[in-house]
């Protein structure tokens, strides 16, 4: 059903829904294998949710999710524990265990699911650390550390079992630009180093467009479009080249739906 | 009209209030059934006796201590009158284990223990610790909640157990230390009024029902909540107040059932 | 180490909570498992045994000496036979002693005492004590009182 070498990820009419708001209308995306692809639209849009969808954290209404020639919305609770190991993921806030130090954080996915000695755990926790350049943190806890160095610890978490997906969500939001700078290489790094394939969700065009090989952009719950970096720069979609340029005004308008101002403030004064 | 949107109003809130019955049910089933295969939810379990009943211990010693007192004070105060203060013992245990040590025990149980957990669960959920678990293929159901659980099962039956002796003994503290009531008689008016099987275990009966309530509200409530600092909080509210209602209204059919 | 302190308190905590339940066994309940075998059972016919109860205590000169073990209805004497269990030290009760149901204070609960009688005899597993006195019961009491007054009035 689908082509499972090429594209790690497919999702195929995917429709989702929160209460009564459409998120997602019948969305495709692939995800090709071993690349970085980054995934962008407004704020509110949904990027997360999309993530969530992969890693099995929410359902769809409709659609079906193939990662690695899985149907993830129609797994097991046990088959799904055991998908998500090959996942990782960086959620947006870091989301380090608080009752946990650097090092047993680092170390706890390989605790919970190898039989691994101590020194062995060590040796991997170690070789994460370094990769991300806090071997020398390993001690602290996590609310010693600062914000991007939390980010960066979660990434050796996240990467602590060696999966073949990492899913980072806003991994640049409210990062200082020498973290940010930071981060933007670290993904590229580990990506081309451990044979990983990347999606990254974000806002944040210039990093994004920096690291990733392929983009989407989403947004009103359709993908309105995609490519490299390059072609979309040079879209001719008015929408896309509102979001690529940063225009406040176009069709995505700057004022919230209301009523004709000039009317609006007529109305007062005659009540 | 608005009488129609009322009824629905009601219809809504009924339809609310079953749904998150079902969910908390079926939250705990996964929360208690089936395997876990963590090697060290020992070590787990030992981390959450620890924060949910020795901390615990404290206020639980306390109030046992000062409720016992106040017990023996009115009590000899009203029996002195009839010349029965030496039923005082026996009036200080059964109160204590049949009706005030598992209660009181639980209510302070869900506001000390039950509030901390809804409060740490809760924030876990707000900072992405429960869905980061669960990305690296760990139910937080199994590793985060089943423990906290069962420690409030063990806990708060231990606490009731310690809060009656440290009641009974800060009443023969005041009766027969301070009122001049016989120790003799204060001791063996309560062993021939106190039955172990009617009255102490009734009474443990009681607290192991209260422990599984307010444990259960607890975690449910923190697994729950919205995840925001507003959320959290009202979450946190709502377990101490649906906890103490569970445990009055429960106690009520309890004693109806056993005495 | 950290986790060693754990342990210890979390142990200590548990045991105070196993040990506060042979405290409310023992101590509060009177439950002791020593206490069959080394007693011997006696009974006695009363008239009338309201109040008394099951687990009530036998006393002599104000110190227990024993338990009563059951209480029932004799169909053919018309009166309450009540069982007790005495302690085995004090086998020296003399057979003629007199079995009275008092109470403790003016509304405290009914117990047994035991007067000492004469007899060479000593009562033994499954004798019987003749002498007894049975529960004094209010209602009679004020009867009789009133009863007096009236006579003596006329």
């Amino acid at each position: 059903m689908t082509d499972s070498s090429d594209y790690i990820v497919d999702l195929q009419q995917i429709t989702f829904r929160r209460g009564s708001r459409l998120i997602f209308d019948g969305v495709d995306i692939r995800i090709p294998r071993g690349k970085v692809t980054g995934i962008m639209g407004p704020s509110g849009c949904g990027k997360t949710t999309l993530l969530r969808l992969i890693g099995a954290q929410l359902r769809p209404d409709s659609g079906s999710i193939w990662v690695n020639g899985q149907n993830i919305p129609e797994l097991g609770r046990e088959q799904l524990f055991a998908a998500r190991k090959h996942m990782g993921m960086l959620f947006q806030s870091g989301a380090l265990f608080t009752d946990l130090s650097v090092f047993e954080n680092v170390a706890f996915p390989l605790r919970v699911h190898t039989e691994l000695s101590e020194a062995m755990v060590r040796d991997l926790v170690l070789l994460k650390l370094q990769a991300v350049g806090l071997r020398g943190a390993r001690d602290l806890m996590p609310d010693e550390l600062s914000g991007g160095m939390q980010r960066r610890v979660a990434l050796a978490r996240a990467i602590a079992l060696d999966p073949q997906l990492m899913m980072y969500d806003e991994p640049f939001v409210g990062q200082d630009p020498i973290s940010m700078g930071v981060l933007v290489r670290l993904i590229r790094l580990l990506n081309d180093a451990l044979g990983l394939t990347s999606i990254v969700v974000s806002h944040d065009l210039a990093e994004t467009a920096s690291i990733a090989d392929y983009l989407y952009v989403v947004g009103d719950g359709q993908v309105l479009g995609q490519g490299t970096p390059d072609e979309l720069m040079n879209s001719d979609n008015p929408r896309i080249r509102q979001f690529m340029q940063g225009e406040p005004d176009g069709p995505v308008p700057f004022h919230y739906q209301a009523p004709d101002y000039l009317a609006d403030l007529l109305h007062r004064e005659q009540k | 009209m608005s009488v129609i949107s009322r009824v629905a109003l009601l219809g809504r809130a009924g339809l609310d209030t079953v749904s998150a019955l079902g969910r908390s049910g079926i939250f705990l089933s996964n929360a208690l059934l089936g395997r876990t295969r963590f090697g060290n939810s020992f070590a787990l379990l030992l981390k959450q006796l620890y924060s949910v009943g020795v901390l615990s211990l404290a206020i639980t010693i306390v109030s046992g201590l000062f409720i016992g007192m106040v017990l023996a004070l009115q009590g000899y105060n009203i029996l002195v009158g009839y010349g029965s203060e030496q039923a005082v013992g026996q009036m200080v245990a059964l109160t204590m284990l049949r009706e005030l040590g598992p209660v009181v025990a639980a209510l302070l149980f869900a506001g000390r223990a039950g509030s901390a957990l809804t409060a740490e669960i809760g924030l876990m959920k707000a900072t992405e610790q429960l869905s980061s678990m669960e990305m690296i293929g760990v139910d937080p159901l199994k590793y985060v909640i089943a423990p906290r659980l069962w420690a409030g099962f063990i806990s708060l039956p231990l606490l009731t157990m310690i809060f009656c002796v440290v009641g009974i003994w800060g009443g023969s503290l005041v009766a027969v230390d301070w009122l001049g009531v016989y120790s003799g008689s204060y001791w063996s008016n309560m062993q021939n009024s106190v039955e172990f099987v009617d009255d102490v275990l009734n009474g443990m009966v009681k607290a192991v029902v209260f422990a599984f309530v307010v444990t259960w509200i607890a975690v449910f409530q923190g697994y729950d909540c919205e995840p925001t600092s507003e959320g959290i909080s009202r979450a946190t509210t709502r377990t101490v107040v649906y906890a103490s209602l569970a445990v009055l209204g429960l106690d009520f059919i309890l004693t109806a059932l056993m005495f | 180490m950290r986790t060693r302190n754990l342990e210890l308190t979390v142990g200590a905590f548990i045991l105070a909570g196993l040990l506060a339940l042979a405290v409310l066994a023992v101590k509060i309940s009177g439950l002791s498992p020593s206490s069959a075998g080394a007693t011997y059972s006696v009974h006695a016919y009363f008239d009338n045994v309201a109040g008394l109860t099951p687990k009530a205590k036998v006393t002599m000169s104000g110190v227990t000496i024993g338990q009563v073990t059951a209480i029932e209805f004799d169909k053919t004497r018309y009166s309450a036979r009540v069982d007790m269990d005495i302690n085995r030290k004090i086998n020296t009760l003399p057979a003629d002693s007199t079995a009275s149901i008092l109470t403790a204070g003016l509304l405290g609960e009914k117990y047994l005492g035991i007067s000492v009688g004469g007899d060479d005899e000593v009562l033994a597993d499954g004798s019987e004590i003749y002498d007894t006195q049975s529960a004094l019961v209010l209602e009679e009491l004020i009867g009789r009182f009133l009863l007096n007054t009236v006579s003596k009035e006329e």
